[in-house]
């Protein structure tokens, strides 16, 4: 079923009982040209653009749990192409690219709302690398503006100018960048993907790999065996654990992030604010809560929850930028684990094994590069090179001295 | 958190900061001849279990020891803290 206006009518005329799943609920092929394991945002879209884009015919996607279950239904949902690194950046204005047409692609409301993402500046030296983040920002047409303090006031005058400690110098304003609904685009991709065929498989974990000779033959699963031709594991904070079956140790360890919405409030915030000294990032959801979150607990865990003296640290950041947010109340919190890489930046290459490619590493920041992610990685499972805009993204680049430390705060994950 | 210091007892773990896996301590001979892969190695690859992990510690805001601490990372439970030079010396580590 297409989704329009005249359907929606038509379900309004007989009490919405004609809709149906958006997508199957298939059982298991005993085998698959491509099977992409995690049914995350990157896994759904690596499936949607290899039917899509490659023709695919023969695609199951594995998920251990409920597709969207992941980070990817856990983050704080911008979306951005505002990077500075040439390994990084042509990479997520393609992503800013495919975001825009998305809901037309997929024929699925995903609510992208390029609402706007205002960086403030507090130092003359942040203020000079945002010039130059800017510029490289306008090198691939991502658009960029600089604002002084006035400039940021007449936008947002509640916020606190006069900290003694990081008082308000300016910002870097990216239009084009924003939110989008993190579930409604899981939804979207498997609903499209499941239209072009794909199997989505879910409650299906993969346990183990069969490998003969540096071949790879299929996967073991709670549902049994599964052969295929070419193998693509995108498991976002799972990447240590469902690797180590390969016999691989990663560049990665897996921390948690949180994040936090409040009780519902009228509109007062229309686009997406970050504070990069107080380490605080806020929007406002489409209904009313204001949706936020600071830095990464910072060691090691598997556990979807955090711990207290990142809440403490988080509400501080919000209270010296935003002093009125401390009258709305908490609703929830949780967390989500995250590979963090060693340089803060992504994988999408080949294993050492024929046939196994890897997607990962994705840190705190892989939901906006969800299209080009699933786009760039079907395209090199499908032709074994990778897209242009990803060739940054390899597995020995640690071996080759090629980090891409866009960050500039080194070789260690709690930094990034 | 709660860090049980083996020398102070039990600390808050905000008191400290987090450096990565135990393995840290060991680092390889810069002289060997495959040293190179080895610092790739020792310096980048993890091998980020699920459950019982073992990790460096460091007491910034109190008595600046480095701990070696086993905790569970499914579940935050820490199983044992000890001294990382009684474990470094342990391995025949010297001073
Ligand atoms: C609190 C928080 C806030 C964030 N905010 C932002 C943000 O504002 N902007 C941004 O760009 N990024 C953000 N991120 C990061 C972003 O959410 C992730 O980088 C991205 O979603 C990860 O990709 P994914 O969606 O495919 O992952 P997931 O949705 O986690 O998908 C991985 C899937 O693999 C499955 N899986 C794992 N093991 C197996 C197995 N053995 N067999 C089968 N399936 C398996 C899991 O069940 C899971 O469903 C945030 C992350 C968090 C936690």
């Amino acid at each position: 079923m297409r989704y329009s206006a005249l359907a929606i009518m038509r379900q309004v005329l007989n009490g919405h009982r004609g809709w149906k799943p958006a997508w199957r609920d298939p059982e298991p092929q005993s085998s698959y040209d491509f099977i992409v394991i995690g049914g995350g945002g990157h896994g759904l879209a690596t499936a949607y653009y290899l039917a899509k884009e490659h023709n695919a015919a023969r695609v199951a996607v594995l998920e251990k749990g409920w597709i969207g279950g992941g980070n990817v239904g856990r983050n704080t949902t911008i979306i951005r192409a505002n990077y500075l690194l040439d390994g990084n950046q042509p990479f997520y204005e393609l992503s800013l690219k495919l975001w825009e047409n998305l809901e037309q692609d997929l024929n699925y409301n995903a609510m992208v709302s390029q609402r706007g993402i205002l960086n403030l500046c507090h130092t003359d030296a942040q203020r000079d690398a945002y010039r130059r983040r800017g510029n490289a920002m306008m090198f691939t047409g991502s658009g960029a503006e600089l604002l002084d303090a006035e400039g940021v006031r007449a936008m947002y005058p509640f916020l606190n100018f006069d900290d003694a400690r990081f008082p308000i110098k300016g910002g870097l304003l990216h239009r084009r960048g924003g939110t989008a609904r993190h579930d409604g685009v899981a939804w979207g991709y498997a609903r499209a993907a499941d239209q072009r065929g794909v199997d989505i498989i879910q409650n299906c974990e993969v346990t183990g790999f069969r490998i003969e000779n540096g071949k790879l033959l299929g996967v073991e699963t709670t549902r049994g065996y599964i052969g295929a031709k070419k193998v693509g594991v995108a498991v976002a904070g799972s990447s240590g654990r469902v690797m180590a079956k390969a016999g691989m140790r990663l560049p990665i360890e897996s921390h948690v992030l949180q994040a936090f919405v409040t009780e519902g409030l009228k509109p007062v915030l229309d686009g997406v604010i970050t504070y990069g000294a107080g380490h605080f990032y806020v929007s406002q959801s489409d209904k009313g809560g204001l949706v936020f979150g600071g830095d990464i607990d910072g060691y090691n865990t598997y556990a979807q929850r955090g711990n207290l003296p990142v809440v403490e640290d988080v509400a501080e950041g919000g209270m010296s930028l935003m002093p009125m947010i401390g009258r709305a109340r908490l609703l929830r919190m949780w967390g989500g684990v995250m590979d963090m890489s060693m340089d803060g930046s992504p994988f999408i290459d080949h294993t050492g094994i024929d046939g196994l490619y890897f997607n990962g590493g994705w840190c705190y920041g892989g939901f906006k590069a969800t299209p080009a992610s699933g786009f760039c990685f079907a395209h090199l499972m499908a032709t074994d090179r990778p897209h242009d805009v990803a060739t940054a993204y390899r597995l020995d680049r640690f071996r080759t001295g090629r980090m891409i430390d866009e960050k500039g705060v080194g070789a260690q994950p709690n930094l990034h | 958190m709660i860090i049980n210091h083996p020398l102070l007892g039990p600390r808050d773990a905000s008191e400290f900061t987090y450096l990565g896996d135990a393995s840290l301590i060991n680092r390889p001979d810069w002289q060997s001849d495959t040293a190179a892969a080895e610092f790739h190695d020792y310096l980048y690859l993890r091998d980020n279990p699920a459950g019982t992990h073992r990790e460096l510690w460091f007491h910034e805001q109190g008595d600046r020891s480095w701990l070696v601490v086993t905790r569970d990372t499914l579940t935050h439970e820490i199983l044992a803290t000890e001294l990382a030079r009684d474990v470094a010396r342990k391995t025949g580590r010297g001073k």
